[in-house]
């Protein structure tokens, strides 16, 4: 790991800054106190409130950090509702709303792929469809997906389909983009020599598919992958929102609701330490995919 | 000269080929006449743009003819090209890069459906002819360009077509690579006793290889002069100082020259 040290550095900057910073933004809410106390309160007094409030306007990372650990393994195993003692994760656990967001995750990503991945092969071999899906595919993307992802649950709730799908399909919804551009791209990189080739062999369209252009768009699909899977995650956990059925979505919601702005902020790394997580899976599906395709990555 | 229809490979009739592009119809080939017959190594040799390259795509089925005949074995372009009747070797070695250079030589094979055994055989014996044997598993990136030019011969060679058509296989690379793969090629045409037709721009290369060169020259693509090589079969490298040599070289930069001169008119 030789990015270890430069890493550390920023990681270091960053919760220096993070620290300062909780002083200023906290503060106010301290000496109102002080005030109403009819009291004076020093800096020093300030600085150490400051950094273990109940409900700072920013807390501080170790905040963050405790209410993780809490929210996860001391909830688990401690916890009235937690694995340990009734054999099901809590659903007060951070572990249960992720396995929540996760698993919408992955179902709405396979679906997305999958349906990317189809689109773009209609694309490059119907000349139909060349012409008319990609316009489309962009105005999708332009419609803001917080106000179109309450529509998609109420319109699939009123045809009976409830649960994890609804939140499946808005993640496919913005994970399908990347994919269709990328394997549309990738589908077509062959260039004219290695189409001629294929032809000097009278070769069937599926060989020219399976041992052309498949092999020759995959640099191209992991690297839609890698946005497509992230784009998931933003996407389940915009569908939980309105659905208000467990996920860290909900934690967000439900932390902003009641003001337990720490909560907010270990959900929120939660999802991105679930994201980091599953891109990268996918870097090392990649990475040995392309290996094994003696392409260096 | 005649010749027996049996032994033609390939025939050309006034053969002409017009490419229609926004500055107006660009001739591309016309009037092209010519028969090659079974086991003869035919050389095309002129200036860009005098349509050898497109003569020899003509010949693939890459490139349609407006005008004339052309037959393959007797059969169209297309139905030959469905016959795999010929293998090809483009300008660049253009091996799939994902693959080894087994898995390359092994792809028309697979597209063909031979065996995997047959498969195995193959490769093994192509790669030996190309005196690539031990490089199976290793990817492009890793040969040389020479090398790589090599494995592409072998993959055109793997599933034994009696036709090679090669469209300056050796034109990017130096002098020195260039005349040993020449000396090679020579020795597998013996063995292998394919008819080649074979695109390039270099005079020595085109008089040390052929059995018959075909002078062409551009606007309109056409041929200028067909020269039957008097040389002998077996052909080391000193024999480009022969007087015999430099009298068909000489032969052709006439003809390069007419074609030039004509085209300037």
């Amino acid at each position: 790991m030789k990015n270890a040290l430069p890493i550390l550095t920023i990681v270091v900057a960053i919760l220096a800054l993070w620290y300062v910073a909780v002083i200023p933004m906290n503060a106010p809410w301290e000496r109102n106190q002080a005030a109403m106390r009819g009291d004076q309160i020093a800096f020093s007094q300030i600085v150490t409130n400051t950094m273990n409030q109940d409900r700072p306007v920013l807390p501080a990372p170790h905040q963050v950090v405790r209410e993780m650990w809490n929210s996860t393994v001391v909830e688990e195993f401690t916890g009235r509702r937690g694995w340990w003692r009734s054999g099901s994760l809590s659903n007060r656990s951070l572990i249960y709303h992720g396995w929540v967001t996760l698993s919408a995750t992955m179902l709405g990503f396979l679906i997305g792929t999958g349906a990317g991945i189809l689109l773009a092969i209609g694309i490059v071999y119907n000349r139909a469809m060349d012409a008319s899906v990609m316009p489309w595919a962009i105005v999708s993307q332009t419609i803001p997906i917080i106000a179109l992802a309450p529509m998609i649950i109420v319109v699939l709730n009123s045809i009976g389909i409830s649960g994890i799908v609804p939140k499946a399909i808005i993640a496919a919804y913005l994970s399908f983009f990347p994919v269709v551009v990328g394997m549309v791209k990738g589908l077509r990189a062959p260039d004219a020599m290695q189409l001629d080739l294929m032809k000097t062999y009278s070769a069937s369209g599926a060989n020219v598919f399976s041992k052309l252009r498949l092999p020759t768009s995959m640099p191209f699909l992991f690297a839609s992958l890698k946005v497509g899977i992230a784009a998931s995650l933003v996407g389940t956990i915009v569908g939980e929102l309105p659905v208000q059925q467990g996920g860290l979505g909900v934690r967000l919601l439900s932390g902003s609701y009641y003001g337990q702005t720490v909560q907010i902020w270990a959900a929120l790394f939660a999802a991105a330490i679930l994201a980091a997580g599953l891109v990268g899976i996918v870097g090392m599906i990649e990475r040995r995919t392309l290996r094994r395709m003696g392409i260096a990555a | 000269m005649t010749q027996t229809p049996t032994s033609s490979v390939i025939q050309a009739q006034d053969l002409g080929l017009t490419f229609q592009t926004n500055d107006g119809p660009v001739h591309a080939l016309k009037d092209v006449t010519l028969t090659i017959n079974k086991g003869e190594f035919v050389s095309f040799i002129g200036p860009s743009g005098c349509g050898k390259t497109t003569f020899l795509r003509t010949i693939a089925d890459l490139e349609q003819p407006t005008a004339g005949t052309l037959t393959v074995n007797g059969m169209s372009p297309s139905e030959a090209r469905k016959a795999r009747a010929y293998g090809y070797v483009f300008q660049a070695a253009g091996l799939y890069p994902w693959r080894t250079i087994g898995g390359n030589i092994k792809l028309p094979l697979e597209i063909m459906g031979f065996s995997k055994a047959e498969q195995k055989e193959r490769c093994a014996r192509v790669l030996e002819l190309v005196e690539l044997a031990g490089f199976e598993k290793k990817f492009p990136w890793q040969l040389s360009g020479g090398m790589q030019q090599r494995a592409s011969i072998a993959r055109a060679l793997a599933f034994d077509a009696d036709i090679l058509l090669m469209d300056e296989p050796f034109g990017a690379l130096d002098e020195i690579v260039r005349d040993r793969l020449n000396e090679e090629l020579l020795k597998l045409w013996a063995r292998t006793e394919k008819t080649i037709g074979f695109v390039t721009h270099s005079i020595p290369e085109a008089v040390y290889l052929s059995t018959k060169i075909v002078v062409m020259s551009p606007r309109p693509g056409r041929i200028t002069d067909i020269i039957e090589s008097p040389l002998p079969k077996e052909r080391p490298l000193d024999i480009r100082d022969s007087q015999q040599f430099i009298d068909i070289a000489h032969r052709v930069r006439e003809g390069l020259r007419a074609g030039y001169d004509e085209a300037a008119e």
